[in-house]
């Protein structure tokens, strides 16, 4: 019994390393010939809502095609398409070109990117925070690696009913998010690096959650995550200038500072029934249900 | 009288020796049973041999992967003095995991701090002061924490412990290391109890009862007699604690908050060498350095709960002669 026990817990600490890998190795193999085709889906945090949104009204329409969603991180997808285990995967940040050399040397085709609508990055606050706006500078000094911004009083923030004390709760994600690295290459500074001390979440979800609870707190995360304990406020380039609230209309005029494509790759040409869905994504139908799903659908041509 | 009560109806699997002197027995084994026997006997042995066979594939496997950077670049002084940890930087990349050590340190030992009393506590009131009925009805409850999985105690961390630390301590964020180490304290709770348990009841009744005639009361029987004859055993159970809450994953994920940093309070956000694991394996390519590197804190952990299971299996060990 002893024993047992002790050979589980050394098992335990260390299967659960391994334990993310099994999630994304399933399910390919049968993309062709079984009954309903099967699409694997995999990829971005961000996009895990707008994705699942799409296959299930793509799947109430084709009975034929199945569409299986799952998330777990853009770098999460891409390393599911070098390993081929998915057929589309999922981004909010462009392929590097190492992996894109991976995908190439492994499918033995290059990847093909597909724009499939934008997402604002909105910065949360507690909604008792009176704090409504913020430039890129100053979340860079808040967020960076010898950033100078520690406290809410340095924001002329004085008072948020609830926080406890002062300091700025600072609200991340883990460091291979591609959300991560879109804020860091667009906000923190491409050479810098993040103060350490954030709280990195592993969702988008949960970084909204969190900064509901904690009303000293501030976050980074998609627009269409937005929920009554939060509030996302106007930010700016430039200290000074009026800030701009994220909404689709200034995603899409590109005055909202913080936006970004978000990105479909699939390895070289893809067969029929991936062509067609990634079409359907580009109709006003695949586009409306973006925008219902709180993302910028794109440009009506 | 025993013997007797055997011998009244032999099975035909029953063993020959069973039946001693007396004719022989009308049935006679065949060789296809024999065969089969023989089959099982080998099937059995090679359950048991699975275990070890397992715990050395998962460290042949976790060594491998991390060799390659262990033995190469990675400056192992800065590896484990540093608070830097930037795996994936573009600029400067930087493998440091001392506030990762910290983080699990402080946690296992805030944990350790509030279980120990608590789980060693209850075994003494499990084996020496409560009725049978209580006991039964303790022992189910306590089985049943165990079994409670480790991203419920996750979850509750987040929606419970995190608002309750936040207005009662008065502090910025509840996700911090006092909520890990309340969820932790209380997980391995009920490994310290039911090993401690076992300890205590190992101890003599002789040894009680020349306590009680000596005029000792319940507590002085207790202080003076019991734990320190059962000290191996109750140590065991403390360090087999140990060992639960260093490699608990989940639960510590959730409820830690998740920042490299050193702790200097408990209401500090931590993050924990076995949750840094979880969160980047994933997004790691397979075979870059920092996929390696998550391998080395994963030998640097594998360390870590060998050096301490080790431990507890030498105590063991030292109760089973004494």
């Amino acid at each position: 019994m002893k024993r047992t026990l002790l050979c589980t817990l050394l098992a335990l600490s260390l299967a659960a390393g391994c334990k993310k890998k099994e999630a994304s190795s399933e399910g390919a193999a049968e993309a062709k010939g079984a009954k309903p085709v099967t699409i694997q889906n995999i990829g971005s945090d961000t996009m895990v809502n707008l994705a699942q949104a799409w296959a299930e009204a793509y799947s109430k329409a084709h009975s034929k095609i199945s569409v299986e969603v799952s998330g777990g991180g853009s770098g999460v997808g891409i390393a599911a398409l070098i390993n081929g285990t998915a057929d589309i995967a999922n981004a909010s940040r462009q392929l590097e070109p190492a992996e894109e050399e991976k995908i190439t040397k492994q499918a033995g085709k290059h990847p093909t990117e597909h724009i499939v609508g934008y997402d604002g990055l909105a910065i949360y606050v507690h909604k008792d925070n009176p704090l409504d706006h913020i430039s890129i500078e100053e979340l860079s000094e808040i967020y960076k690696e010898g950033g100078k911004i520690n406290k809410w009083s340095e924001l002329g923030v004085t008072s948020i009913p609830g926080a406890k004390g002062d300091d700025i709760v600072r609200i991340s994600r883990q460091n291979n998010s591609g959300t991560y690295h879109y804020f860091r290459e667009h906000v923190v500074g491409k050479k810098n690096d993040f103060k350490p001390g954030s709280l990195d979440m592993n969702g988008s979800k949960e970084v909204v959650e969190l900064v509901g609870r904690t009303p000293g707190a501030i976050g980074y995360s998609g627009l269409g995550y937005a929920t009554p304990a939060v509030k996302f406020i106007r930010v700016s380039k430039v200290k000074g200038e009026p800030g701009i609230v994220p909404s689709i209309a200034t995603v899409l005029d590109k005055t909202y500072p913080i936006a970004r494509p978000m990105f479909m790759y699939t390895p070289g040409d893809p067969p029929a029934h991936v062509k067609d869905y990634l079409a359907w994504i580009n109709t006003d139908e695949g586009q409306k249900i973006v925008e219902q799903t709180g993302y910028v659908p794109l440009p009506k041509k | 009288m025993e013997h007797e009560a055997i011998k009244v109806a032999p099975s035909p699997q029953g063993r020959v020796e069973a039946a001693p002197r007396g004719p022989e027995p009308p049935w006679r084994r065949r060789p296809l049973e024999t065969a089969g026997e023989k089959l099982l006997e080998w099937l059995i042995r090679l359950c048991g041999v699975s275990a070890i066979l397992f715990v050395f594939g998962i460290f042949f496997f976790v060594f491998r992967e991390g060799a390659g950077l262990l033995f190469g670049e990675l400056d192992l002084a800065r590896f484990l003095f540093t608070t830097e940890w930037y795996p994936t930087s573009n600029s400067n990349v930087r493998y440091g995991v001392l506030a990762l050590i910290a983080g699990t340190g402080s946690v296992t030992i805030l944990a350790m701090i509030i279980a120990v009393p608590f789980g060693l506590g209850s075994a003494i009131f499990l084996s020496e002061f409560c009725g049978q009925r209580t006991k039964e009805t303790l022992k189910v409850v306590i089985e049943l924490l165990a079994a409670i999985p480790s991203v419920v105690w996750g979850f509750i961390g987040i929606s419970v412990m995190n608002p309750l630390i936040q207005r009662v301590f008065d502090v910025p964020v509840g996700l911090n290391v006092l909520n890990g180490a309340l969820l932790l304290a209380l997980m391995s709770v009920p490994i310290m109890v039911s090993i401690g348990e076992d300890a205590l009841k190992a101890v003599p009744d002789s040894h009680r009862e020349a306590a009680l005639a000596l005029g000792s009361t319940r507590w002085q029987t207790i202080y003076r007699v019991l734990l320190p004859s059962a000290k191996n055993g109750l140590l065991a159970a403390v360090l087999l604690g140990v060992g639960r809450a260093v490699g608990e994953t989940m639960a510590v994920l959730m409820a830690t908050g998740h920042a490299i940093n050193i702790p200097h309070s408990p209401f500090d956000p931590v993050r924990t060498l076995t949750a840094t694991i979880a969160a980047e394996l994933g997004e790691a390519s397979v075979g870059s350095s920092h996929y390696q590197v998550l391998f080395v804190i994963g030998i640097l952990l594998f360390s870590i709960t060998f050096a301490v299971n080790l431990a507890a299996d030498l105590v063991v060990k030292g109760i089973k002669k004494s």
